[in-house]
């Protein structure tokens, strides 16, 4: 466990193995400092979005600085803005990519940016152009 | 009870409902809500007895969030739980109090969403239908007529979906292949609001 406190951050997909994937490639920008929980799934495992899990996914996320949510697409988006709406901790769905968003939250969560600066970092990830 | 009606009537149709789905969808809306829909009736007999109506609508309301997957367990499961916050603690409906808590379930999805009328989305049944019960209310309408013209407008919204291209949802990302279908989440709303028609 880290010993000070960072920002959680929640990767909510539609497949467990793609926001396993994505927590993977974004602890390893994370320097080992950063939390990154994945929600993919529903709750047999099959492809589609759990409330439940992401619920479980934030508790397990927060350390008590805040937890960003970055989603993929469609009932994932949904179901992270439901979760961060009904939350009584402070819980924040990012308007960001999922890999690039991750990764962006990963480094600044680590590097111990607050609440703010993880989802500002998640939402300029939009702006690394590949062509 | 409405609740029970509308599972019966999502039940009935679930191969219909995901027929339109897997059109213009992935193909798992008419089961999505139809697991929904069994989670909300099969939470009802461990209420207490005599829960205001408005509570019972929340409780449906979690559950269908919490078992319906897809984007319409988030958006069915806000519309019910902000009706049943709109009727709070009243022990009975009358039709201006369920002419609320119809405006406050519109009000919900469209945050939660961002649709708009025009979307192809279930707001193109809820919005009409809202709005077809207000004017019947203020016309001097019951509580059968108002919901009788409300579930009339959400059929005639559903039926307008089918020219429209998607620009919220899954479908969206067809573009132009999403005309020419009815939208599942309009044709879905329509059922549930027949049944409420059904069950005043």
């Amino acid at each position: 466990m880290p010993s000070e406190s960072v920002v959680g951050i929640v990767v909510v997909s539609h497949s467990r193995a793609l926001a396993e994937g994505v927590a993977e490639v974004a602890r390893a920008m994370g320097v080992g400092k950063a939390v990154i929980e994945p929600a993919g799934g529903d709750a047999e495992g099959g492809l589609g979005t759990s409330p439940d899990l992401v619920e479980r996914a934030v508790a397990a996320a927060d350390s008590g600085d805040g937890v960003v949510l970055l989603a993929d697409l469609g009932s994932s988006v949904l179901t992270a803005r439901l979760v961060a709406e009904d939350a009584e901790t402070r819980v924040v769905l990012a308007d960001a990519p999922l890999v690039e968003g991750a990764i962006a939250a990963a480094s600044t969560a680590a590097a111990g940016g607050g609440l703010e600066e993880v989802v500002a970092a998640a939402e300029s990830a939009y702006d690394f152009r590949k062509r | 009870m409405w609740i029970r009606l509308a599972a019966e009537r999502v039940t009935a149709e679930a191969d219909r409902l995901t027929a339109l789905d897997a059109a213009i969808g992935d193909g798992d809306h008419g089961h999505n809500l139809e697991r929904g829909f069994a989670a909300a009736v099969a939470a009802l007999p461990e209420l207490p007895e005599g829960m205001p109506p408005g509570k019972v609508l929340v409780a449906a309301g979690r559950a269908i969030i919490s078992k319906t997957g897809g984007a319409s367990g988030p958006l069915y499961g806000t519309a019910l739980r902000r009706a049943g916050k709109a009727l709070g603690e009243a022990g009975e409906i009358d039709a201006a109090g369920l002419g609320a808590a119809l405006r406050a379930a519109l009000e919900g999805v469209q945050e939660l969403g961002k649709a708009v009328e025009g979307d192809k989305t279930l707001v193109d049944a809820l919005g009409p239908a809202v709005a077809a019960y207000e004017s019947t209310l203020t016309a001097g309408g019951d509580l059968a007529a108002c919901t009788r013209a409300a579930a009339d407008a959400a059929r005639e919204g559903a039926e307008a979906t089918i020219p429209l291209q998607a620009r919220k949802g899954r479908a969206s990302y067809l573009g132009e292949r999403s005309v020419g279908h009815m939208d599942p989440g309009a044709s879905s709303t329509t059922l549930i609001l027949e049944a409420l028609a059904d069950a005043v």
